[in-house]
C-alpha cells in the first residue's frame, strides 16, 4: 500500500481518538472564547468547554445546520477576518439562499492534504493525468480536486464542466488516466463519446473515476465500470466542510474519513441520539481544525452508516458507507419513507432499462401517486407490445418489492429524460402539502 | 425453397404516447426522401409502437437512430389478398389451417390489390406453408 502520510493513515485507532479529543477540546475552547455565535450556542445548550472531558462528550455540544450558514450570510459566523482569508467559495443555493465559505491558507492546506491522501489511496499519483470535470469557480469541486491532484504530483487537465465533445477529444489527445466529475456527467460523456464513434473503454487511457457530488449506487458503479472500463471511486464532502475531501481507497468498501481532520457521528435524525454501531442514520461531522469557518456537529443531512472495522488496505481511519439518501430528499409516499436512491438501486438491477429515471409524485384525491419514468434500453426494444408491457410489469414488481409502496412505471424513449451536468434533479413533487 | 426473398424488413419504432411523436418520425423520413409504403400504430397505456414498411429501411433505421429513437428491424411477410368481400377470410383461413400464429398484422392497399402484412412467430415455416397452400406472397423486392 502506498500512503501519502503513513504515520497518520496507519495510526492505531486509540491514538487517533486521543488526538481527536485533544483537537476537539482546543477547538471548543477557542470557539467559546472567540466566536460570539458559538459561545451563545453553547450557553443556550448549557455546556461549557470544561464539560468536554472525553471524546464521547462531543454529544453534549450543540448541532450546526445549513441554516446557520444561511442566517450568517455572508460571513457573520466566520472566525477569521477577511485579511486572513485566501479564498471564498459560494454554494449553489439549490435548497435556499446561497452560503459562503471562507478559507485561510491553513484551511486550504488541510483540504488539499485530505484529498492528497484520498487520491493516493485510489492509486493515483505522479504520472497520472487527472481530468477535473467538476465545475471550477464558486463550486468547490473543481478547485478542490485541482489542488489535491497537483499536490500528489499528477498532471491536471482542468476541463471543468460542459463542452463535452471537446472534453472527450482532450481526454484522448492528452491521455487522461483519471477523471473527477459527477457520475451522471460521466454517463453523459460516455453517451456523447459513443455518438462520436469513440469507445472510452477501448480508445482512451482512462482507468479511474473519482465520482460524487450527487447520490449514486453500487449498481451505477458496476455499470460505469463495465461500460467505460474504469475503476470508479466514491468521493464525499460538502462545501461547508471545505469541499470534496474524502474518497474510497482501492478496496472500494467505504470512504475513509481522516480522523485527525474530522470527527463523525451517526445520529437518528428524529431523536438526535447516536444510532447503534453500524446502523444507518444522519451523518454529523465536526471538522477538528478549520480556522475560518469551524463546523461542529454539522448536520449534513446525508443518510449513511459507519464502519470502523479494519480496512484491508491497512488504513485505520473509519469508513462511511455509501450515502443512501438525504434527510430532506426523503419522500413520504402514503406514509412510507422512500429515497430516490432506492428507486435507482432497484432499476440498476434491471438490464432492460437505462441509467436515467425521474420520479413524479402527485396527489390524486387523498392518495399519493408515484410515477417512475424510465428509459427503455435500445437493445430491449421489441416490436411487440406484449414484450414491452412485460418489461414494465417487471419493473413495477421490482419497485413494489424494494420500496414497499406501489409505483406506476412509464417507459419513455431513450434520451428523453433530462440529463444534468451538475447535481441531478430526479424528483418532481407536484403535491401541494 | 428460397424463403429469404419473401422476408420483408419492417422498421419498428418505440414512441411515447404524446403529441408530435409521429410527426417527428414522419418528418425525419420525409427529409431523407424515404417513402412509407405501409404503416400501423399499436398503442398501449403510455406508449406505442410505430411499424412501417419503407422503401429504404437501412437508411430509415440509421436516420431515426441518430435522432435517438429506439428502433429495430422486424421480419414480416406480405400476403396478397383479393380486393373483394371475403378476401381476408381466404387468407386468414389458410393461415389458421396451417397452424400459423399471427402476432399482429395490418393491411396495405398495394398497387396490384390489397396486401396483408403479417408478423408471425416462425417466419420461414410460415412462408413455406403459405406458399404450399397456394396463396401468393409478395417478394421483398416489391417494397425495397
Amino acid at each position: 500500500m502506498v500512503c501519502w502520510d503513513p504515520r497518520i493513515e496507519e495510526m492505531p485507532q486509540e491514538e487517533l481518538e486521543r488526538m481527536q479529543y485533544k483537537l476537539l477540546k482546543s477547538l471548543v475552547y477557542r470557539l467559546y472564547s472567540f466566536s460570539p455565535f458559538y459561545h451563545d450556542r453553547m450557553k443556550e445548550q448549557k455546556v461549557h468547554p470544561d464539560d468536554i472531558r472525553e471524546l464521547s462528550d462531543v454529544t453534549k455540544l450543540p448541532f450546526m445546520f445549513k441554516r446557520d450558514l444561511r442566517d450568517g450570510y455572508p460571513d457573520k459566523i466566520f472566525t477569521a477576518s477577511q485579511e486572513e482569508l485566501v479564498r471564498y467559495h459560494v454554494s449553489s443555493g439549490t435548497t435556499g439562499k446561497p452560503t459562503v465559505v471562507g478559507y485561510t491558507q491553513n484551511d486550504i492546506d488541510l483540504w488539499t492534504t485530505s484529498l492528497a491522501r484520498a487520491l493516493t489511496s485510489c492509486g493515483l499519483g505522479r504520472g497520472d493525468v487527472i481530468q477535473v470535470s467538476y465545475g471550477y469557480g464558486l463550486f468547490t469541486g473543481g478547485l478542490g480536486l485541482h489542488y489535491g491532484a497537483e499536490r500528489i504530483g499528477a498532471t491536471v487537465l482542468p476541463t471543468s464542466v460542459g463542452n463535452t465533445e471537446r472534453q472527450i477529444e482532450l481526454m484522448q489527445d492528452l491521455g487522461s488516466t483519471a477523471i473527477a466529475c459527477t457520475p451522471s456527467y460521466l454517463l453523459h460523456m460516455g453517451e456523447v463519446a459513443e455518438k462520436m464513434g469513440i469507445s472510452i473503454k477501448k480508445e482512451t487511457k482512462l482507468r479511474t473515476g473519482i465520482l460524487g457530488a450527487e447520490p449514486w449506487t453500487e449498481g451505477m458503479r458496476n455499470r460505469i465500470q463495465d461500460w467505460l472500463g474504469i475503476k470508479a471511486y466514491d468521493i464525499f464532502g460538502t462545501s461547508e466542510l471545505s469541499g470534496p475531501m474524502f474518497t474510497e481507497c482501492a478496496e472500494q468498501k467505504g470512504i475513509h474519513i481522516w480522523s485527525d481532520i474530522a470527527l463523525t457521528e451517526i445520529i437518528d435524525p428524529r431523536t438526535e441520539e447516536p444510532v447503534a454501531p453500524g446502523e444507518k442514520g444522519e451523518l454529523t461531522v465536526t471538522i477538528l481544525r478549520k480556522e475560518a469557518l469551524p463546523m461542529i456537529r454539522y448536520r449534513i443531512g446525508d443518510i449513511t452508516s459507519m464502519d470502523d472495522s479494519p480496512c484491508p488496505c491497512g488504513r485505520t481511519h473509519p469508513r462511511i458507507q455509501r450515502i443512501t439518501g438525504r434527510v430532506d430528499d426523503m419522500l413520504i409516499i402514503r406514509g412510507i419513507n422512500v429515497f430516490p436512491s432506492q428507486v435507482e438501486y432497484a432499476l440498476m438491477g434491471i438490464p432492460e432499462v437505462g441509467q436515467h429515471f425521474q420520479i413524479v409524485v402527485e396527489r390524486k384525491g387523498a392518495l399519493d401517486d408515484m410515477l417512475v419514468r424510465v428509459e427503455l434500453n435500445r437493445e430491449s426494444f421489441s416490436d411487440k407490445i406484449t414484450d414491452i408491457m412485460a418489461i414494465r410489469q417487471k419493473i413495477e414488481h421490482r419497485l413494489r418489492n424494494s420500496l414497499n409502496v406501489m409505483a406506476e412505471v412509464e417507459l419513455v424513449e431513450t434520451g428523453s429524460l433530462p440529463r444534468f451536468e451538475g447535481k441531478s434533479k430526479k424528483v418532481i413533487d407536484k403535491r401541494s402539502l | 425453397m428460397d424463403t429469404q426473398k419473401f422476408i420483408i424488413r419492417q422498421i419498428s419504432i418505440f414512441s411515447e404516447n404524446r403529441p408530435g411523436r409521429l410527426a417527428a418520425i414522419a418528418h425525419a423520413l420525409g427529409e431523407e426522401n424515404i417513402n412509407i409504403l405501409a404503416f400501423s400504430i399499436a398503442e398501449a397505456n403510455g406508449f406505442g409502437v410505430v411499424r412501417a414498411l419503407v422503401d429504404k429501411p437501412e437508411k430509415a433505421h440509421d436516420k431515426l437512430q441518430s435522432l435517438g429513437f429506439n428502433i429495430a428491424f422486424t421480419d414480416v411477410i406480405a400476403v396478397q389478398m383479393k380486393d373483394q368481400p371475403g378476401g381476408l377470410y381466404v387468407v386468414a383461413k389458410i393461415l389458421g389451417d396451417a397452424g400459423i400464429n399471427i402476432e399482429y398484422s395490418y393491411a396495405y392497399s398495394g398497387k396490384e390489390g390489397a396486401v396483408l402484412i403479417l408478423r408471425v412467430d416462425q417466419v420461414e415455416d410460415a412462408i413455406k406453408k403459405i406458399r404450399n397452400s397456394g396463396a401468393v406472397l409478395l417478394e421483398r423486392s416489391v417494397f425495397h
